[in-house]
């Protein structure tokens, strides 16, 4: 074990990380540890665990240890093993798109459509598809909100339409038309097979169809939902885990104001 | 078992009278109806199976034609006997010919029903025998191989496809579970059809067709002959496919179906008009054949507070009681729900579900509880999960439930994989192991936290069950008293499938199934 071993007499205390080569961190500075599971298609013999670690071992990791080989049946085996990263990152080249620089509250926003907008802002917003999870579209948008955090219902200055679930994309624009919505929120929480990315893209090629994206400003959310994805996918930002109304609601009205002084 | 709640009993009798009158009142209704879904599964009983050209299942094509020719009130089954009287064609025969529209059943001569009825006997006869052979079957291998005593470990499989569901299910049953639950892909419990055949492409679960259910019993059957246990096989009788699926799990001898009241109604909108009508067939099926259903009131705690509403959870399960014995499903086959879902935040949380738990073991002593792992408050945290799941599993062990649904480490991430169940089965089997009989060592302290949480409850219930005997069930769902959700009488999806009965309607399965379980 190259980096983590250490001879005694050595003075190393508690080194400062060096962010340009950024690693995983067990009890020393530098020690690159990890712990990985994952479950191999074959029997639990000496040969699947070398089949384990040399996995591990392309994966990056070095000296990789299989601390756990657990049968699941006679040809399926779980391996839990530990091992220091080789790789590291340069932290200092990061930079990520954050949704909003800086998030207003629920009276600021209400007073930032007063001032910049000068009306009433409409937001419809659904699960939309064949998913059924309301609880992530309700925290948005339902008077009591989440976790403290008000629902754009309460919001003065707002008018906020929560369809439910299983809304299709076809009811879900028609409905935004009616409502003359200002802001779409959809919200997807099934994601297995990427249901959620087909979902999404139909909504936009739908709006793209009928020559209405531009109308709106839309938004999605759900626990798999990154900015980056959303973006990717056509929308105007997206929303995941620990964001509420007003990370949506700043957002929206922003966007909503840039919009108004272009036109 | 001895109470250690001191629950007063006065009190359950007068919520469960309250129940009992909801019920009475509702059946009402329920009798004067039917739906295309009720009359299709009388379709599949009768023997009528496959698609057309286009996938169309000949069930839909059958009741579609009878819906347009507004022949649907006097149901399917005169129709079916007799157009065999008519033309001497099978009842697959009368499918295949509407389809091809060489069939206009409306212009055949009509007979009296008592002739059509007798006319299908033989094919009502052959289903009602198939049904009760499946339930002698899983009888005899349940004394050939024993009844597991303690819970029933019971974990889904979901992979939208049925092969690679198999695959997860034979490895499960090998690590020791008894019930593999085939959870239903998103999105089919609205399709007003069951789909047809083996399928491979399922969002969040695999369609429920019979031939998956087939498949997946063969593949149950032979490892439980290799492991001398009897391996449960669960699916989905829910949705707006209720009574038809409960026709094909009858057939291919399902063990377990989720089965809920309700749940139809708050939690996919479907019409309450509907589901109340399609409900009760389809226990009606369920019972007969011996089935335990599952109901679905753990699901309300994932969208109210379980803190707050843990008394709709036991009034919602008083009527579905209540539901279920008018559907001549005994005790023994009424799989309650509840769930173990109190924010982990909260002092004392342990002993609130414990409370919750005892409570529900001792109103309904003689029923196969299904307990719900945590789900709302299992985060990414897969390591903290585990340790939610290590006290659920501690509570289901004390209070003697009886399907223990297991929780998976990775429930806010995906379905799961063969490693996590494993994982749970192995959490749960320890903990059966060493806590076995803990329940029976220890006893509540008499006015403490415990006993004082599951009286608080069971009052909060028995007011509620009064409010809703005086309002009706329809005004109750209106008024969005379980799980916070509104739903309208004429709203939601399915209602254009309701039918009033005409005078000389009959429903031939009716009759033999009522009497309860065929064996
Ligand atoms: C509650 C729940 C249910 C309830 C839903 C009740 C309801 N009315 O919503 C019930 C029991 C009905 C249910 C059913 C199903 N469920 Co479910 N369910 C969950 C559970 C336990 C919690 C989800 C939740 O409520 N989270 C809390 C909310 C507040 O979080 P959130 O959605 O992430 O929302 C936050 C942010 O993401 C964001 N946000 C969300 N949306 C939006 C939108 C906008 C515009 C913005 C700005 C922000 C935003 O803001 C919110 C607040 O911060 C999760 C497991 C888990 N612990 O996560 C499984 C889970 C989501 N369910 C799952 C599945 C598969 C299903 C079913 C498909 C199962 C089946 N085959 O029947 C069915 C759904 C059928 C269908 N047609 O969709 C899977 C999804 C797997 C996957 N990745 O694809 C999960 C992860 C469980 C699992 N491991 O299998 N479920």
């Amino acid at each position: 074990m190259s980096k983590g071993a250490h001879n005694a007499q050595e003075p190393v205390c508690s080194a400062a990380p060096d962010l340009t080569k950024l690693k995983p961190y067990g009890d020393t500075m530098g020690d690159g540890k990890v712990q990985i599971s994952f479950a191999l298609p074959v029997r639990n013999d000496e040969k699947g665990v070398e089949a384990a670690i040399r996995l591990a071992k392309k994966m990056g990791v070095e000296d990789p240890s299989v601390a756990s080989h657990i049968p699941l049946d006679s040809e399926f085996t779980m391996y839990i093993i530990y091992g220091c990263l080789t790789h590291s990152v340069d932290y200092t080249e990061i930079h990520v798109s954050a949704v909003n620089e800086k998030v207003m509250n629920m009276e600021a926003v209400e007073n930032y459509i007063r001032e910049r907008i000068g009306r009433e802002v409409i937001f419809v917003g659904a699960s939309t598809g064949t998913d059924a999870h309301t609880v992530g579209i309700d925290a948005i948008i339902n008077r009591k909100g989440l976790a403290g955090h008000y629902g754009l219902e309460r919001y003065e200055m707002v008018q906020a339409y929560n369809l439910g679930s299983q809304v299709s994309n076809e009811e879900f624009v028609r409905k935004a038309r009616e409502l003359r919505a200002d802001v779409l929120l959809v919200s997807q929480t099934v994601t297995q097979k990427d249901i959620h990315i087909q979902n999404l893209t139909e909504l936009i090629e739908l709006l793209e169809a009928e020559g209405v994206r531009q109308d709106y400003i839309i938004a999605c959310g759900g626990p798999r939902i990154s900015n980056e994805l959303a973006k990717e996918l056509g929308f105007d930002a997206g929303f995941g885990p620990g964001k509420f109304a007003e990370d949506v609601a700043t957002f929206a009205v922003v966007e909503l104001a840039k919009k108004l002084t272009k036109a | 078992m001895q109470s250690k709640l001191n629950l007063d009993y006065a009190l359950v009798a007068k919520a469960r009278a309250s129940a009992a009158r909801v019920a009475e009142e509702t059946q009402g209704f329920i009798e004067e109806h039917t739906t295309v879904a009720v009359e299709r599964a009388i379709c599949r009983l009768l023997g009528i199976d496959g698609t057309n050209i286009v996938g169309a299942p000949l069930p839909n094509i059958v009741v579609d034609h009878l819906l347009e020719k507004e022949l649907l009130s006097v149901g399917a089954a005169y129709h079916i006997g007799n157009t065999m009287i008519e033309t001497g064609f099978s009842p697959q025969q009368i499918a295949v010919e509407i389809d091809k529209g060489a069939l206009d059943i409306a212009k055949l001569a009509t007979n009296p029903p008592e002739m059509a009825k007798a006319k299908i006997a033989p094919a009502v006869d052959c289903a009602v025998k198939q049904i009760s052979n499946n339930a002698h079957r899983r009888k005899k291998y349940l004394s050939e191989y024993g009844e597991k005593e303690g819970p029933l470990l019971y974990v889904i499989v979901a992979t939208g496809n049925i092969f690679e569901d198999i695959t997860q299910a034979k490895a499960a049953a090998r690590q020791g579970a008894d019930v593999i639950a085939v959870i239903r892909t998103t999105g089919q419990s609205l399709l007003d059809y069951v789909p047809y055949g083996a399928t491979t492409e399922g969002f969040g679960g695999t369609y429920a067709t019979q031939e998956n259910f087939r498949l997946m019993r063969a593949a149950l059957d032979e490892v439980g002959a290799e492991q001398k246990r009897y391996l449960r096989l669960c699916n989905y009788c829910s949705g707006l496919c209720m009574p038809e699926i409960a026709a094909m799990g009858a057939l291919e001898r399902l063990d377990m179906m989720l089965n809920d009241a309700l749940y139809g109604i708050l939690f996919r909108d479907i019409n309450m008009q509907r589901t109340i009508i399609d409900q009760y067939f389809s226990r009606m099926i369920n019972s007969f054949a011996g089935i335990i259903i599952n109901t679905g009131e753990d699901n309300y705690l994932t969208t109210a507070d379980a803190v707050e509403e843990a008394h709709t959870v036991l009034a919602s399960q008083l009527l579905n009681e209540q539901f279920a014995l008018k559907a001549g499903l005994r005790e023994q086959q009424q799989g309650l729900g509840h769930a173990f879902e109190i924010d982990p935040e909260v002092e004392d949380a342990f002993l609130l579900e414990l409370a919750q738990a005892q409570m529900a073991r001792e109103i309904f002593p003689k029923a196969p509880l299904k307990y719900m792992p945590p789900t709302k408050f299992i985060t990414g945290n897969i390591f903290k999960a585990y340790v939610q799941n290590a006290l659920f599993n501690a509570a289901t062990v004390m209070t003697g439930q009886k399907v223990h649904l297991l929780g998976m480490l990775t429930e806010a991430i995906h379905t799961p994989f063969l490693s996590d169940r494993a994982l749970a089965i192995e959490n749960a089997r320890y903990i059966e192991r060493t806590m076995r009989h803990l329940g029976e060592e220890i006893a509540f302290k008499d006015g403490g936290i415990i006993q004082e949480r599951a009286a608080e409850v069971l009052k909060k219930a028995a007011m509620l069950l009064e409010d809703i005997e005086r309002l009706g069930l329809f005004a109750t769902l209106e008024k969005g008293v379980f799980a916070g959700i509104k739903r309208s009488r004429d709203g939601g999806k399915g209602l254009s499938g309701v039918t009033q009965k005409g005078e000389q309607y009959f429903n031939p399965f009716a009759k033999k199934m009522i009497g309860g379980p065929a064996v």
